[in-house]
């Protein structure tokens, strides 16, 4: 019997995910191209758009500082609408290693980067993060050295975070388009540096 | 008391680089979030949703996938909020289910 | 509930706070693992309503400041090891806040 609940479970929930959407369609709270839009424009927000904003402040430093002002104002200004979002944005330097958490849940800059990563919303990650962020960071593949401080920033209200990493050693001779291709979504996070692989 | 969601510093495993493709029913729940909440409707606060996650109590909470506490707690706000009503929702839910049953 | 007339900064960046040690039930953004740390206000983000009173389909007026507290890792976690200078910064309603 149990077994069968728990198989049962996640067509529980679409049913109820159906169901809703039905009865309030109904309603007239939305129409069903309501919801393909939002299901439209969700895809349409990935990490590219904050890559295209570092590359952009790595070229030019008068963005970099407008950025840093401004993160929401920095993203429209490149085309992306990113809607009541509030976006800090945090620089790293050779001295400072910026890394996001939301430890009550999952808060991410959705509005401008798209869905979350899995990862990102696990206990594990969560929980250890703010209390072994080198560690962590160690568990990603991304070494930290000792001398580096870290900033653990977590998102409990109503700012949103993205990293502004290191522009890579060696990338001097690289347009803007090609720099945006070292800037990972896990850079943008940091738990990965720009440039490195994954 | 510690609630189960506040769970910054508590120890906890490896960190895996698990991804998720999102299924449709996922990206449908996200839709009808953002749609509630938005300022032409606003028939769901985003710290509602997070108040009827956080109230599923451990078991649960741990059980559940991401995606259905997001279903749970959105039904649970549009019941609260009086949008829907418990009755209508489960004649629905057994329509579907009858539907599914025919398909 | 609340008045309109949104609540006036108390504390300005640089200034060295504490997060106040409270227990109530519901919805609260302040994180267990900060409660009766000190640190310092790193920035005002501006003023926002109480998610608190927001989660219960309230006004969560009147808007309160937000602030970003920055804490030590050191100080925040027995034995700690890492650098120093490695901080976790945190954003914190006002009313949690008090003189450190």
């Amino acid at each position: 019997m149990k077994l069968q609940d728990e198989q049962d479970s996640r067509g529980y929930y679409r049913r109820m995910q159906s169901a809703i959407e039905e009865l309030l369609i109904l309603k007239g709270v939305f129409t069903g191209a309501d919801v393909e839009r939002q299901v439209k424009a969700m895809d349409s927000r990935d990490p590219g758009r904050g890559a295209k904003m570092v590359a952009r402040a790595w070229v030019d430093p008068a963005y970099r500082a407008r950025a840093l002002e401004n993160g929401s104002a920095a993203a429209e200004e490149l085309g992306f609408a990113v809607g009541p979002l509030r976006l800090i944005v945090l620089e790293d330097t050779p001295r400072v290693h910026n890394v996001i958490v939301c430890t009550l849940c999952s808060c991410y800059p959705r509005m401008l980067l798209g869905l979350p990563p899995e990862w990102y919303k696990s206990r594990n990650y969560r929980s250890r993060v703010v209390r072994e962020p080198r560690q962590v960071l160690r568990e990603f593949g991304t070494h930290i050295p000792d001398e580096v401080e870290i900033r653990v920033h977590d998102s409990t209200a109503d700012m949103r975070y993205m990293v502004l990493p290191l522009r890579p050693a060696g990338s001097g001779h690289l347009n803007e388009e090609q720099l945006a291709q070292l800037v990972t979504r896990d850079s943008l996070i940091g738990v990965a540096l720009a440039g490195a692989p994954g | 008391m510690r609630s189960h969601h506040d769970m910054g510093g508590m120890p906890a495993g490896r960190c895996e680089p698990d991804e998720h493709e999102y299924e449709l029913w996922e990206k449908r729940v996200d839709a009808l979030m953002m749609l509630l909440s938005d300022k032409e409707r606003q028939l769901l606060k985003v710290d509602e949703l997070r108040r009827n996650i956080e109230s599923l109590g451990a078991d649960a909470y741990e059980r559940m996938g991401y995606y259905e506490r997001w279903m749970h707690s959105i039904c649970q706000t549009l019941i609260q909020r009086g949008v829907i009503s418990i009755d209508e929702l489960g004649r629905k839910m057994a329509e579907l289910e009858a539907r599914d049953g025919r398909a | 509930m609340g008045g309109r007339e949104p609540v006036a900064a108390r504390f300005a960046p640089g200034e060295r706070v504490r997060v106040r040690r409270a227990d109530p039930p519901g919805h609260v953004r302040t994180p267990w693992y900060c409660r009766g740390h000190a640190g310092v206000i790193e920035r005002i983000c501006g003023s926002f309503a109480n998610p608190e009173e927001l989660a219960y389909n309230r006004d969560g007026l009147p808007a309160r400041p937000l602030y970003r507290v920055r804490f030590l890792c050191r100080e925040l976690w027995q034995n700690y090891a890492g650098n120093a200078g490695d901080v976790v910064e945190i954003e914190i309603f006002q009313h949690w806040l008090e003189p450190a």
